[in-house]
């Protein structure tokens, strides 16, 4: 696709935002265009511009980092976006985190001596707990809506799961821990894909519980700090992403 | 002591600040946000009628703690947490001198816990035995994510951490307050991470973990240790504040610890000045888990009594006014556990 086609109609900023629209915050498990994460888009002729912003000036540097970065990567994938910048503001390791995304620095190479291993763990760490929510989510809908007895749950196959938004959630938290998503799968597993033992389940089920309570928490939590903190300022209240595009369409 | 419909409550508040972080004692920008941090939780958790102006939250003195805590805020009792955080402030946050002071001037209401840091090492051993013999310390409060020159953390487990504790078992500081919970700087590995807890609450059951801000945001995780470990308790500075704008929420964060720990492992704390003590201590009287959240038990008078103040009462040894007392196990470390350890540590 040319530069010419995307920026036609405004496809230029649909295809950014969808790009976006794929960075989760991995610690709660939504997407950053969701959250009011993107502060603004700038579109011209020579690329794009992202400023994002984040609830408060301590949110952890290494999932600050992750997510500015995973920007970069999705931007870069809009076929004839062109240069991409991505730029965390208010934060206080903007000027390290900028400085090195603009380098192409990587983790370690941002943050030095402080780093000492990549981030793959910590993603790791919170695909893990987004799969444990989804897959509650799942199984408590089929427990409260068919009857199902807790010490079934182990036979619950995913293709037992009604179609919609909440088992689609459930096939990419399992897709993006590398777990199989064939229609025989069981549904009720481990972080790495193996079932729990029917005699565990109720104790596991109600563990996965308290995983979704959190990151729900989380999020309203996280939500309601970045309404306070840029409630007052020029961004107003609503938290808009505001967008901008000079880009000409010939 | 709060009174409402025929029933006394004893209060604790187990964590308190004294602070200063105005522009004076700011040493550099991170001074800045972290109280524009705390004051953005403030506003963004309290009732409008109670939130100050941002003055006022930078510096509000001992007379106004004082009104706040005891006189408005129906405190029985209060303890200091020291927050030092010498990297961002000249004269540290938690003003250390002025808050022994008020508590060496009324003993009767107030605890001073003070803060070591095990990266000072044995210089920093040696400063802990001085402060333990002149602050006749009880508590420490200790923040895991500090930065301390090039480091940004520790965990509680690492060698020279281990051997502060020990040290405090042979001074008589039997309540370890660790900080996990909202706020300041980790990386890698994440900080908030609630392991290390887990490590030593294992091989040091004469200590009391309390873990502020029951683990938030990881309270899962901090569940899962807790239900374990008889000597783990959830603080509840910064989760309870959701009870005004977030009831259902609270309602979630209360049902879980009192399903995984039991109502003699949570402590109540207001974490003043980052909120006021009266009306969370008014509205948690008057909560109740909704009728349609029956996944959770209604929450009892004596549950809420125990949380609110006798809980931290025989952490500390308080001496609660006979006819308000009730039995708890909060400092028993052979006590039944909940119902969620019970399955946990079975299976």
């Amino acid at each position: 696709m040319t530069r010419a086609a995307l920026s036609v109609d405004g496809a230029v900023e649909a295809a950014v935002l969808e790009a976006l629209g794929t960075v989760v915050d991995p610690e709660l498990d939504e997407p950053i265009t969701d959250l009011g994460f993107v502060r603004s888009i700038a579109i011209d002729d020579v690329g794009v511009r992202v400023h994002l912003r984040l609830p408060t000036s301590f949110c952890s540097p290494n999932f600050a980092y992750l997510m500015a970065s995973d920007a970069v990567d999705a931007l870069r994938g809009v076929p004839g976006i062109g240069e991409v910048r991505v730029l965390l503001d208010d934060h206080h390791d903007s000027d390290k985190i900028n400085a090195g995304l603009e380098a192409e620095a990587g983790y370690r190479g941002t943050f030095g001596v402080e780093a000492e291993d990549s981030l793959d763990e910590l993603r790791l760490t919170f695909r893990r707990k987004a799969h444990t929510a989804a897959m509650e989510r799942c199984v408590e809908e089929r427990l409260r809506n068919t009857g199902m007895a807790v010490t079934d749950v182990y036979r619950l196959r995913l293709r037992n799961l009604p179609e919609g938004e909440r088992t689609s959630a459930l096939l990419r938290r399992r897709a993006a821990l590398g777990l199989g998503t064939g229609p025989d799968e069981q549904v009720f597993v481990d972080d790495q894909g193996r079932p729990v033992p029917p005699d565990d389940i109720p104790l596991r089920l109600r563990f996965a519980t308290s995983v979704r309570i959190s990151i729900e928490g989380n999020s309203h939590f996280c939500r309601g700090l970045l309404a306070t903190r840029y409630a007052d300022g020029p961004d107003g209240a609503d938290l808009a992403t505001r967008i901008t595009n000079t880009r000409r369409t010939s | 002591m709060y009174s409402k419909d025929g029933q006394d409550y004893y209060i604790v508040d187990e964590h308190i600040h004294l602070w200063d972080a105005r522009e004076s004692n700011q040493k550099n920008v991170h001074g800045k946000q972290f109280i524009d941090c705390f004051y953005d939780y403030h506003r963004n958790l309290s009732p409008e009628e109670e939130v100050w102006d941002y003055d006022t939250y930078t510096y509000y003195g001992a007379e106004r703690l004082m009104k706040d805590i005891f006189e408005d805020g129906y405190a029985d009792h209060a303890i200091f947490q020291a927050t030092l955080l010498g990297d961002f402030y000249v004269n540290n946050f938690g003003q250390t001198e002025d808050a022994f002071a008020l508590a060496q001037k009324h003993p009767d209401l107030l605890t001073y816990n003070h803060a070591y840091d095990p990266r000072n090492e044995e210089a920093g051993l040696e400063q802990l035995r001085r402060d333990a013999d002149r602050m006749q310390l009880k508590g420490v409060k200790l923040y895991t994510a500090e930065w301390h020159g090039d480091s940004r953390g520790y965990k509680l487990d690492d060698p020279w951490s281990r051997r502060y504790l020990e040290e405090c078992i042979k001074l008589g500081i039997t309540n370890i307050h660790v900080h996990k919970g909202p706020t300041i700087r980790p990386l890698d590995r994440d900080a908030f991470d609630v392991a290390d807890v887990d490590k030593v609450a294992t091989d040091y059951l004469d200590l009391k973990f309390i873990v502020e801000h029951v683990g938030l945001p990881r309270l899962e995780d901090f569940c899962w240790i807790a239900t374990q470990e008889s000597n783990v308790i959830g603080g509840l500075a910064v989760a309870i504040p959701f009870i005004h704008t977030r009831p259902r929420y609270f309602a979630q964060i209360i049902g879980e610890l009192l399903y995984w720990l039991g109502e003699d492992k949570i402590v109540f704390a207001s974490d003043y000045a980052l909120w006021t003590p009266k009306w969370l201590i008014e509205r948690f009287v008057d909560f109740q888990i909704p009728e349609d959240m029956t996944e959770y038990a209604p929450i009892t008078v004596e549950q809420k009594k125990k949380i609110l103040g006798l809980n931290a009462a025989a952490l500390y040894d308080l001496d609660v006014p006979e006819h308000l007392r009730l039995p708890t196990s909060a400092d028993d470390p052979e006590a039944e556990v909940a119902p969620g350890a019970q399955e946990a540590v079975s299976s």
